[in-house]
């Protein structure tokens, strides 16, 4: 297990600079500069500006300073576009917002789905079932940027209940309308992948056994079935997971939170170069790690998984 | 509160500016507000508060209001005393003398001296600087030096603004600059605090470390989120400032920022792009639209190596009447915008815009004109016409392109395509000239004609249509010494309008929301230059 982690680790360190590698080729070959705009600045100034941020050294010398810089100082440099911030402070403000809401999100999404596909497959067949169901699929056919809307429409301007946006520091009434946004097609997917493969396992002889054996359900539904069949949702869960956390830009767009997604979004049509890096950089790496923490976990829950 | 402009004729005109600024002034009957927060929206970050620094209209908002330069604007645009009370022009008009107030001071407490503008202008001029507007400093004041410092050739030392004391700045022109006060009003020429800046470097502009002289200080900022800005105590006006608290929300999208003004969370926000009529009729007291100092216009590439078909002035004329503006205005924008046949808006100050055979005719008479021009050329149903419309992508300049080339199509049986890029590759591509017609905006930097003339100047870098006339850059130059430019700039825009380089479409209006209980907010500003301090709340 251990030499397993050890080996997981030493493939991803060069994913991710092959990941750097390519998002730095792409971005230069991509038209456009990031001190254009409807008025082009005079030449000196373009000049100085690309002198400031080290635009003006060849390539490989740009892409080697920048690789030294975010290895060894753990500095993604200023950025382009906001003059009085550096990638790092955009990422330290805009990142700890994006994971507070997407925490809550999966919270959310792995209760409420585990829960309703539990739900609708010891209830196989029944109204419960079927309620459960079309309940998931309309959940996931709404897709964030229309749910969002609605729910300002509802709790901000027919109830006044919520604030309509912003984030203020993360107080709660901020925090609900992302995330009940953010969790619902994540919480579809999880009822479904859980009610079908309970399913499955309910159907198994090792649970017939339980049953025959006369356990009460619920000790046959948490002692014996769920386990196995969270299995698929764990799959799941690390990509999701990643997702949340780093961001939607609907959710930080729709709700003005300035979480990370926004700045991501807006860093390339900005063409600001440092702040896309930074950005893709930490996102790589944390589905990356939770990739792998999937896969660990996936070992410790599934007997027949041994590295 | 009316401010009188007294001029006395001696051998120098003498302005004084006498009476209190303008400021909040609350009608009789009007009871003012418990709370005194004003909270708006913008749609978008800016990338420097800095006044230095600053390059959008939003980031110029906040920076108004976190300081103040020589002169300020009232309600209609009209110049009033800011830091200066008032100024003394030379008999050459080469030399301008301010008067600081004397009770003018900083937020952390420190006199606002003509000092902290000469560091200010040099820095903003200064290359190293890399401001993204140091060419309103070198190329639109005419302060001498200022061309030689920007290009480097020169230290910033060499700037012509000099402080005898703590009180007066003298300015020196290379040439007489009929609007030169008017640029004093530009966020770039506000004072900045020299030792915060040196001592902070790029992030003196945060909230913990800001020093500013305007009547609000920055005290929250979260970038993409939120800015709040409170009454400076220190403000020499303060006693006349009302509002309390300034709310600056960003909001990416304009139909939450309006469902967001309609829950009551905002003050001002902007107008959801093509529901102006919709809502106006919900909300007639709350929704307006003033005009605005832009133009919307489409440029021809008329370089040598352009299309063949745009070095025709008859093609080129033949599409500018082609197709009715007010299908633009009135079916797609439905904002107030103006149908617009000349480049400079005709709200700005002093200029007369000249009578131009297009804005008189009918759209009648125009598709006639254009159907026998063409055919004049040599295009016609055997030797039709195809071009490409280039814009920079957005669902708007979309739709205005499509309804276009159909009417192109329709009137004229010309074949025009549409293709959009994002903005960043539109700019390079349109600024190479590698297009045959592309989409543009101007906006003016300061209220008077050259600020969009210029662009028909042959060596402007915003000239990207490529226009070049001989005739127009000696006009240009020759406005830029005369007593009264005014006559020779409506001659200007006679001769661009008979050349047609461009295709003017439409005047901007400023379209936004605003709720029933602000008051003060200065709807015939042309420039939309607001000062948080001339607002306030009722009841």
């Amino acid at each position: 297990m251990f030499s397993y982690i050890v080996r997981r680790l030493a493939v991803a360190i060069p994913t991710i600079l092959i990941l750097v590698t390519i998002s730095f080729v792409l971005m230069w070959s991509a038209p456009g500069s990031p001190f254009m705009g409807e008025k082009l600045p005079p030449p000196e100034v373009m000049a100085a500006l690309e002198a400031k941020y080290g635009l003006d050294q060849p390539y490989w010398k740009q892409y080697l300073d920048y690789l030294s810089n975010v290895i060894f100082h753990f500095d993604f440099g200023p950025s382009f576009k906001f003059k009085d911030r550096t990638v790092n402070d955009i990422i330290a403000q805009g990142f700890p917002v994006t994971l507070t809401y997407g925490f809550w999100s999966f919270i959310v999404a792995v209760v409420c789905g585990v829960g309703l596909g539990v739900t609708a497959a010891i209830r196989h067949n029944t109204w419960l079932d079927y309620l459960s169901v079309s309940f998931a699929i309309g959940s996931q056919s709404i897709p964030n940027y229309v749910m969002a809307p609605i729910l300002v429409l509802v709790f901000t301007l027919w109830l006044g209940w919520l604030p309509g946006g912003g984030w203020e520091g993360g107080t709660w009434d901020h925090i609900i309308m992302p995330v009940i946004a953010l969790s619902t097609s994540y919480f579809a997917s999880i009822a479904r992948i859980t009610r079908s493969s309970m399913l499955e396992v309910l159907n198994s002889g090792f649970i017939r056994t339980a049953k025959a054996k006369g356990l009460p359900m619920s000790r046959v539904i948490f002692k014996h079935a769920l386990k196995p069949a969270l299995l698929p949702v764990l799959s799941y869960l690390g990509p999701a997971f990643v997702g949340m956390v780093t961001g939607s830009v609907i959710i930080d767009q729709y709700f003005s939170t300035g979480g990370i997604g926004q700045f991501f979004v807006n860093s390339a049509f900005n063409r600001d170069y440092s702040t896309m890096m930074g950005i893709t950089i930490l996102v790589g790496t944390l589905t990356i790690i939770f990739n792998l923490l999937v896969d660990v976990l996936y070992a410790w829950i599934d007997p027949k998984i041994r590295y | 509160m009316k401010i009188k402009t007294t001029l006395m004729a001696s051998t120098a005109a003498l302005l004084v500016l006498s009476g209190a600024a303008y400021a909040a002034s609350p009608m009789a009957g009007e009871t003012l507000a418990a709370d005194q927060t004003f909270t708006y929206q913008d749609i978008d970050e800016s990338p420097s508060i800095d006044p230095g620094m600053v390059e959008d209209v939003s980031g110029s908002a906040v920076a108004r209001n976190l300081f103040e330069g020589l002169m300020n604007q009232d309600a209609d645009g009209n110049l009033i005393p800011g830091v200066a009370t008032g100024y003394d022009i030379s008999d050459d008009k080469m030399t301008y003398t301010f008067h600081l107030r004397d009770n003018a001071v900083w937020s952390n407490g420190d006199p606002v001296t003509a000092g902290d503008f000469v560091y200010a202008w040099r820095r903003a001029a200064d290359p190293a600087t890399a401001s993204p507007y140091a060419w309103f400093v070198t190329d639109i004041t005419g302060i001498v030096g200022a061309g030689a410092v920007g290009s480097g050739d020169a230290a910033p030392e060499t700037l012509g603004v000099e402080a005898p004391d703590d009180h007066t700045l003298v300015v020196h022109l290379e040439r007489p600059v009929p609007y030169f006060v008017q640029t004093v009003t530009h966020a770039t020429m506000f004072p900045v605090h020299q030792a915060t800046v040196e001592a902070h470097g790029a992030e003196w502009t945060r909230p913990e470390n800001i020093v500013g002289n305007g009547a609000y200080v920055l005290t929250e900022h979260v970038p993409q989120e939120r800015m709040v800005m409170e009454r400076n105590a220190n403000y020499w006006n303060d006693a006349e400032t009302v509002i309390n608290k300034v709310v600056r929300l960003i909001i990416n999208d304009e139909t939450q920022a309006f469902t967001r003004w309609q829950a009551g969370e905002l003050d001002l926000v902007g107008v959801p792009s093509g529901q102006y009529l919709a809502l106006k009729e919900q909300y007639p007291a709350e929704i307006y639209s003033n005009p605005r100092l832009c133009t919307y216009y489409y440029n021809f590439n008329v370089r040598p190596d352009g299309p063949a078909w745009a070095q025709d002035v008859r093609v080129r004329q033949a599409l500018n009447l082609g197709f009715d503006r007010s299908v633009i205005t009135e079916g797609i924008l439905q904002a107030g915008q103006i149908p617009a046949y000349t480049f400079t808006p005709p709200t700005t100050a002093g200029f007369t815009v000249p009578v131009v055979e297009a804005a008189a005719m009918s759209q009648e008479e125009r598709t006639a004109k254009a159907k026998a021009l063409l055919e004049e050329a040599g295009y016609g149903s055997d030797n039709p016409i195809s071009l490409e419309i280039l814009y920079n992508t957005s669902e708007g300049h979309k739709s205005i392109a499509i309804a276009i080339s159909q009417m192109w199509k329709e009137n004229l049986g010309i074949e025009a395509t549409i293709n959009n890029m994002e903005w960043g590759t539109f700019l390079e591509a349109r600024g190479a000239g590698q297009f045959e017609i592309s989409r543009a905006g101007w906006c003016g930097d300061y209220n008077e004609a050259s600020t969009f003339l210029d662009l028909y100047n042959s060596r402007s870098g915003y000239n990207d249509a490529g226009y070049n006339s001989a005739e127009v850059d000696a006009l240009l130059a020759e406005a830029k010494t005369a007593e009264d430019p005014q006559p020779l700039y409506t001659q200007v825009e006679t001769i661009a309008a008979a050349d047609a380089p461009i295709i003017p479409i439409y005047f901007y209006t400023s379209v936004g929301a605003r709720s029933a209980s602000l008051k003060g907010w200065p709807d015939n500003n042309v420039e939309n230059n607001w000062y948080a301090r001339d607002l306030y709340k009722v009841e």
